[in-house]
């Protein structure tokens, strides 16, 4: 296989050449591997991205087995996942490897836009990119969600009562939606067999399509690096970066690196931990969906517990914390921020309305409006972030400080909606949901002063 | 070639009414062929509303009532949804009336029940004592724990006249299921339309009736 590498037209051979000629294998293997240029200074957090693929590929894969025996049907369900789990050969594995492989699927996912907050790979000119995975996030929640209605446990059932009955406080058209959603005035058979099909076809196929374009994205503007610095800043007499490395064989070998070791812990919980003491499997979902006895704790899966807690979170004095904070907030602006009067006028009636909401709507209204929000506000990163570097490595001490802070409150929110809510409980995920929009409201101003480290021209490395 | 000659001179030296002709005709397309593909899209949104079968078993179910002790309390259910049928003591009754203070909706101006259920017991002036309600917390639909027994109570408080607790987010009401002040439900749990026919009440259908 002697590809010349300057050329994406070039085939290796007579066959190569014929189908060249009808479909452009050569170039797009060149173009998007063995050409596609990565910098060289990855690091572990780099591994992620293609562990993401990976989770996609065995998710669908598990679930396409786990299909042939599973009855959509709200008579069977429950006895058939025990059937699978009990009669089926080699069944036990393939549904472990699909529900723990769906919190993995998280675990994988959060820690990959982890990894884009601290090296900006959100930054210009990634926001497509960075904006692209936020939708792939959410897609992916509404795909955990409708499977975890599938086993027709009592979590299931409960899980999707409280969380479909979020949309009536809609106004006007709430209860209808609801309804419509449902089929049925309850969750019932209805709800579970059209969970079904958007478990099995519509969000898969939405999610590839979307991981697609996240491809296509990023292979447009490159990747970034620890560093977030641009490496075609620097290129050799052909145009390559002199710091970049193809992505076949190199990062691809490196990759496979990340999934033996993402394999160990994976398979390890598969095999020795399926249940993650009651985290991964939910120990009311081993009793089948009962409409008349709610379980005593309605817990999501950890992966929703962060925004489960800021919906819970949602009461009258939290609703008056916000009054005093949008209050605050429009003070400032007059006081002391150097923008122009009609932007002034204009905070000014955006919080009033704001204001006049809190005042005036309930707090379980407010719950969904937060939780919501809670997730639109990583799609607005790109334009929060002001700083004039990239990277943690030469960031101002000001975010990490609120760095730390905001994960200090994502986790404690996470564990919180693991709980059930006690005074106190409800008064520290008001906290916490105080920092965490904190976070992103004041992330203009934080990315914006103290002292950056100077940016390397070139990827800071060291040759093994 | 002829024909390519007549295509350029088309595309460049279009008259300003014929590109105005053009774009009227193209939007015309566009538009109808978005209507036509909202009104297919018509049948398969109407699908995923509840089916005949669905609404059939939302029909009215049947109870008679003459088997409730005093006290007692039953769940039948209606539409998928356990509806607590109560009949209330005398100290149940008073109890109602000393609590108010507690309550964010007293007089159900705010909550879902039918008009001859809208006053302090929750119930039908025929049988004030008997309370017909949805045990479906208006928080976030879990089903609230009836705490029947009068006086102080882990959950309720110290000053509880019995009442329903929904395990989920602590919601608090009383035994007329009604809402206390400052919880995350805001509004009382709904009161279905009854009738009585005898001894046997059915719940989910009243004929219409306001009184």
């Amino acid at each position: 296989m002697a590809i010349h590498r300057h050329d994406n037209h070039k085939s290796a051979n007579a066959v190569m050449e014929w189908v060249d000629k009808r479909f452009p294998a050569t170039k797009v293997w060149n173009e998007h591997l063995a050409e596609y240029m990565a910098a060289k200074n990855f690091n572990f957090w780099y591994f992620f991205g293609s562990l993401a693929i990976l989770m996609l590929v065995l998710q669908l894969a598990t679930g396409i087995f786990l299909t042939m025996h599973y009855k959509p049907d709200a008579e069977l369900a429950f006895a058939s996942v025990e059937y699978i789990m009990r009669d089926v050969p080699f069944g036990w594995l393939v549904r472990y490897l699909h529900s723990t492989g769906a919190s993995m699927f998280f675990v994988v996912v959060y820690l990959h836009m982890f990894r884009g907050v601290i090296y900006g790979s959100h930054r210009e000119p990634r926001e497509l990119v960075w904006l692209i995975g936020c939708v792939i996030f959410v897609a992916l929640m509404a795909e955990a969600f409708m499977g975890y209605l599938l086993p027709w446990g009592n979590m299931s059932y409960w899980g999707a009562q409280v969380i479909l009955s979020l949309f009536d406080v809609i106004p006007y058209v709430g209860p209808a939606l609801t309804e419509w959603i449902r089929g049925d005035f309850v969750i019932s058979d209805a709800t579970l067999n059209r969970f079904f099909a958007f478990h099995v076809i519509l969000l898969p196929l939405i999610l590839v399509a979307l991981v697609f374009l996240h491809l296509v994205a990023l292979h447009q503007v490159g990747s970034n690096n620890p560093d977030g610095i641009e490496i075609y800043d620097h290129v050799d007499e052909d145009g390559k970066p002199l710091d970049g490395i193809a992505f076949f064989p190199y990062i691809v070998v490196k990759d496979l690196i990340g999934v033996a070791g993402f394999l160990i812990i994976y398979l390890g919980n598969v095999f020795f931990w399926p249940d993650g003491g009651g985290v991964l499997l939910e120990k009311d979902n081993f009793a089948p969906a009962n409409s008349l006895q709610t379980p005593p704790d309605i817990v999501p899966l950890w992966y929703f517990t962060p925004f489960y807690s800021i919906l819970r979170a949602s009461t009258t004095s939290l609703l008056f914390a916000l009054e005093i904070i949008t209050g605050l907030i429009v003070l400032w602006l007059w006081i002391r921020a150097k923008v122009s009067i009609k932007a002034k006028i204009g905070f000014t009636l955006l919080a009033i309305g704001v204001f006049l909401g809190l005042l005036f709507g309930s707090g379980k209204a407010w719950g969904v409006i937060l939780m919501a929000a809670a997730i639109v506000c990583f799609f607005l990163l790109p334009w929060l972030d002001r700083s004039p570097v990239y990277s943690i490595r030469y960031r101002s001490l000001p975010f990490k400080i609120a760095l730390v802070l905001f994960l200090a409150a994502f986790f404690i929110l996470g564990y919180l909606g693991m709980n059930s809510p006690t005074p106190g409980r409800t008064l520290l995920a008001q906290i916490c949901t105080v920092a965490y929009f904190a976070f992103f409201a004041l992330m203009p101003w934080f990315t914006s002063i103290g002292k950056t480290k100077p940016e390397p021209s070139r990827v800071v490395y060291e040759a093994h | 070639m002829a024909d390519n000659n007549v295509s350029d001179v088309n595309a460049d030296g279009m008259s300003v009414e014929d590109r105005k002709r053009r774009r009227f005709l193209t939007g015309m397309t566009a538009g109808f062929g978005a209507i036509g593909a909202g009104v297919a899209v018509v049948p398969f949104v109407m699908s995923m509303a509840p089916s005949e079968r669905a609404k059939n078993a939302g029909a009215p179910v049947q109870f008679d009532f003459s088997k409730l002790q005093e006290g007692q309390m039953v769940k039948v259910e209606w539409r998928g949804k356990p509806v607590v049928l109560l009949q209330r003591t005398s100290e149940m009754m008073a109890g109602l009336e000393q609590i108010e203070g507690n309550l964010a909706d007293a007089g159900s101006a705010s909550s879902s029940q039918p008009v001859y259920a809208q006053n302090n017991k929750r119930s039908d002036a025929a049988r004030p004592e008997l309370l017909v309600m949805e045990g479906v917390c208006t928080h976030l639909g879990c089903s609230p724990v009836e705490k029947l027994a009068l006086g102080p109570d882990p959950e309720m408080g110290d000053d509880s006249q019995g009442g329903f607790f929904c395990p989920c987010h602590g919601s608090k009401f009383d035994l007329a299921g009604r809402v206390y002040k400052n919880v995350p439900a805001t509004t009382n749990m709904a009161i279905p339309p009854y009738r009585f026919e005898g001894l046997v009440i059915h719940i989910g259908d009243d004929e219409g009736r306001i009184t």
